[in-house]
């Protein structure tokens, strides 16, 4: 069975254009807008992997890997920040927060699809 | 696998645009005094989701503009600036820019590349005034290049430089400091007591900084010295290559990741700013080429569909000729034996309901809601205000109201006049409303709604009102007849008079002239009506009535002798058969007819089109009472047939214009009926009585 992937963004066309190539590359893909959106899409269903924005409203992306860490089925999926800070301090708050990596915007399918494959084959 | 990025390149569009709206829409909502920590927070993550998708999608011109918007909207979210007007002012103005670079992607429009230049100068500008304390608006003004220069990918490397300058007087320092903030991005600017040095992140080479500095300062004292720029150094280099990275906790999820890709996150030395606009991938710098050719890519996913105008209007036409078919049907069996025929009509009956309901369907599809029109007037007050330096809080209502596209297009104008015109003559500045006891910011109000079958527009403000005085002086001056009893609202219509203003300064924003009557003639070529209410000293109100389609109207038809005619419903007040009494002859006026004790000036159908009526006496025949632009009249005919919606067919574009008919149509049996021009029916009766004024 193809591997699951929760992607959370607020924009919309980044959204497609994460889904799209993620299914290109036969992997099953649920979209959310926001945090809160990813949280509830989480809840509802486990999936192998969480790709998320950082600055997106209502829940942003370190409030989202936080709540997830602390739901017992999320705390050994891997979770990647998609960012456009690649900053230092933005990684150790990643870090703190419970991801296991980041991926700095701008991005083109190919980087992400090779970056997600090397966590869930 | 390669994945085609133009395909999401519409997606994009659309969401930028949808972005840069709510961007404006954020930033006029702004409170200046006590900006909320979530309308920052929101209009700083719309530059950040623009420059996060124009980067991906490889429109670097928008990143770049985004990025430097992007940076000076995290300091004052950061509290580290506070949100100035100026501030305000060049979002705005970026906001346009962004805009404009969009539809030069989308649309291959023409892009002003010194506006561009312009705002990001202007943007970087406002940046460096976190440290250097220079007036903001002094700066804002300044055509600047700095960011310009800040982008590196204009091909000239990007130095930081430490310039040592002596002691100098404060002032000089200051405006040394901002002739070299032109050049770049100026970090550090000291107090001028003791030596200072400055910090510039520039591309220009430093013989035109030593020739800067000359004016203020002896060159022999002046010393320069370069460090590299930390965002070009071999650690963020490696770093961008990889764009990626795993946190040594992926290995306790029992994932192999390459241990090469674990970083050095512990100890955060340098909070470098994150260069993306140079990692912005060059080779999709020629996509948006693509798009052009691409614009409708049919794996966009969408909910709605593109139709020309020319396909929807084609379908109401037949929807048109649909209706009058089915009013031909209705109308000849109408005379069927309802029992003999019982089925026969029920099918009719069903037909007519079905009939209406597709007509409606049809017509909702060139409806549009009044927010079309209402979006661009935020910004225009805003604009507006601060040019005359009034204080105008604007308001609207009703902005899903919907109206047929035809109509929406054309009222954008007379409506711009009419929010002007308030601005400028009816708001008027604090001072002078403080003094007459009202709250410095004045009000206007735009709001629309439906009343019966018309939708009506007003625009109000609490401002100055309409001066009558003034306005009778004027219209006296322009030798306009006026009566001696005048009421307020015949007083308010004189300024619908052509080249009537009352604008003691003529302003660049109003009062040249051209004006209401063009805006009043506008809205009575849409089959509208103005109205104004006004009072002196707390306000003006005009409402603008509309049908809701200029294709079909309820009419009512009449007969007068063996022709019948069309008069629009909306003008038909009531009718009545009069008693012999209440019909008066006065001389030089002609007949009238008194309603309710009001008399009505009377004018006969028969005479204006010289048929041969069945009653030429008014107490046989029937009296309609028709209103428009306040004034009402009676109008005499035979008898009144019944009501129904029309389709109307232009008579211009069939025959030619004649007066006193606005168009025509095809009744169920099949014969053309003329519909008649009230406006113009009463506008006769001021002309020497009904002097024939059909040819």
């Amino acid at each position: 069975m193809s591997k699951t992937i929760l992607a959370v963004d607020d924009s919309s066309s980044l959204r497609q254009m994460v889904a799209f190539s993620l299914k290109a590359a036969g992997y099953q893909v649920i979209e959310a807008v926001d945090g809160r959106d990813g949280l509830d899409k989480a809840k509802n269903q486990t999936v192998d992997l969480v790709l998320t924005d950082q600055n997106m409203p209502r829940m942003d992306g370190l409030a989202l890997i936080k709540a997830l860490r602390e739901i017992q089925s999320y705390q050994r999926v891997p979770i990647l920040m998609l960012t456009t800070e690649s900053s230092d301090e933005m990684k150790a708050q990643g870090r703190a927060a419970g991801a296991n990596g980041w991926l700095v915007k701008p991005f083109d399918p190919q980087r992400l699809i090779e970056v997600v494959k090397k966590v869930i084959g | 696998m390669t994945i085609d990025m133009s395909q999401f390149f519409q997606v994009f569009f659309d969401e930028t645009e949808e972005l840069l709206a709510e961007k404006e829409r954020l930033l006029l909502g702004v409170d200046l005094a006590n900006p909320g920590k979530e309308d920052l927070d929101a209009i700083f993550r719309t530059a950040h989701s623009i420059k996060g998708g124009a980067s991906t999608f490889g429109f670097s011109d928008m990143a770049d503009i985004t990025h430097v918007l992007e940076s000076l909207l995290d300091k004052i979210r950061k509290g580290e600036m506070t949100l100035k007007t100026e501030h305000v002012d060049a979002f705005l103005a970026a906001k346009d820019v962004l805009k404009m670079q969009l539809d030069g992607h989308r649309n291959g429009a023409e892009v002003d590349l010194g506006a561009v230049e312009e705002i990001r100068g202007r943007l970087a500008l406002l940046s460096q005034n976190i440290k250097s304390g220079l007036p903001a608006t002094g700066a804002a003004s300044t055509p600047g290049m700095s960011a310009a220069s800040l982008h590196s990918g204009n091909g000239k490397q990007l130095r930081k430089l430490h310039i040592s300058l002596p002691a100098m007087p404060e002032q000089d320092l200051k405006i040394l400091a901002a002739e070299l903030a032109l050049l770049g991005a100026l970090e550090h600017i000291p107090d001028g007591s003791k030596p200072a040095v400055l910090t510039l992140l520039t591309t220009e080479n430093t013989d035109e900084i030593i020739s800067i500095c000359a004016f203020m300062v002896d060159t022999d004292d002046l010393k320069i010295s370069e460090e590299p720029v930390s965002s070009n150094t071999d650690t963020t280099q490696a770093e961008d290559d990889i764009g990626y990275g795993f946190f040594d906790s992926m290995a306790e999820l029992g994932i192999n990741v390459d241990q090469k890709l674990l970083p050095q996150v512990s100890e955060p030395v340098l909070n470098l700013a994150p260069n993306v606009l140079n990692n912005a991938p060059a080779q999709q710098d020629a996509k948006p080429r693509e798009a052009e050719k691409e614009k409708n890519h049919p794996n966009h996913e969408s909910s709605s569909i593109r139709v020309s105008i020319e396909k929807v209007d084609q379908l109401i036409n037949l929807v048109g000729e649909l209706v009058i078919t089915q009013a031909m049907i209705e109308q000849r069996t109408d005379t069927l034996d309802p029992i003999a025929h019982e089925r026969l009509l029920e099918s009719v009956n069903q037909l007519t309901r079905n009939t209406r309901d597709l007509q409606e369907a049809v017509m909702s599809i060139r409806m549009l809601p009044m927010d079309y029109v209402f979006s661009r007037f935020p910004r225009m007050v805003r604009d507006l205000a601060g040019k005359l330096s009034k204080k105008v809080e604007f308001i609207t209502h009703g902005a899903s109201t919907e109206l047929d596209k035809g109509l929406i297009e054309r009222i954008v104008d007379p409506l711009t006049h009419l929010v002007r015109n308030s601005i400028d003559h009816g708001i008027e500045t604090p001072d002078i409303r403080l003094a007459s006891g009202k709250s410095e910011t004045g009000k206007l109000s735009l709001s629309a709604g439906h009343q019966g079958g018309k939708i009506v527009i007003e625009v109000s403000d609490d401002g100055a009102g309409l001066n009558r005085t003034k306005i009778l002086e004027k219209a006296k001056k322009q030798g306009l007849d006026i009566p001696d009893e005048i009421s307020d609202s015949e007083v308010w219509q004189l300024i619908f008079a052509p080249g009537f203003s009352t604008a003691e300064i003529v302003t660049d924003v109003s009062g040249r002239g051209v004006g209401m009557d063009v805006v009043k003639r506008n809205i009575t070529a849409m089959g509208g009506v103005v109205d104004i209410r006004s009072t002196k000293g707390s306000g003006t109100a005009i409402t603008i009535s509309l049908p809701l389609t200029l294709a079909i109207l309820d009419g009512m038809s009449i007969k007068v002798g063996d022709e019948i005619y069309i008069l629009p419903l909306n003008f038909v007040v009531e009718s009545l058969q009069p008693v012999p009494d209440d019909i008066k002859e006065i001389s030089g006026q002609g007949r009238v007819v008194r309603v309710r004790g009001e008399y009505l000036p009377l004018i006969s159908l028969y005479q204006i089109f010289a048929i041969t009526p069945r009653f030429t006496n008014p107490a046989q025949g029937i009296i309609v009472i028709l209103e428009t632009d306040g004034q009402k009249v009676g109008l005499l005919i035979d008898e009144l047939i019944g009501q129904q919606q029309i389709v109307v067919k232009n008579l211009e574009s069939n025959y030619r214009k004649v007066n006193g008919i606005s168009g025509a149509t095809i009744l169920g049996d099949g014969g053309v009926s003329l519909i008649l021009d009230v406006s113009a029916l009463i506008a006769s009766r001021q002309t020497s009585d009904a002097e024939l004024i059909c040819s």
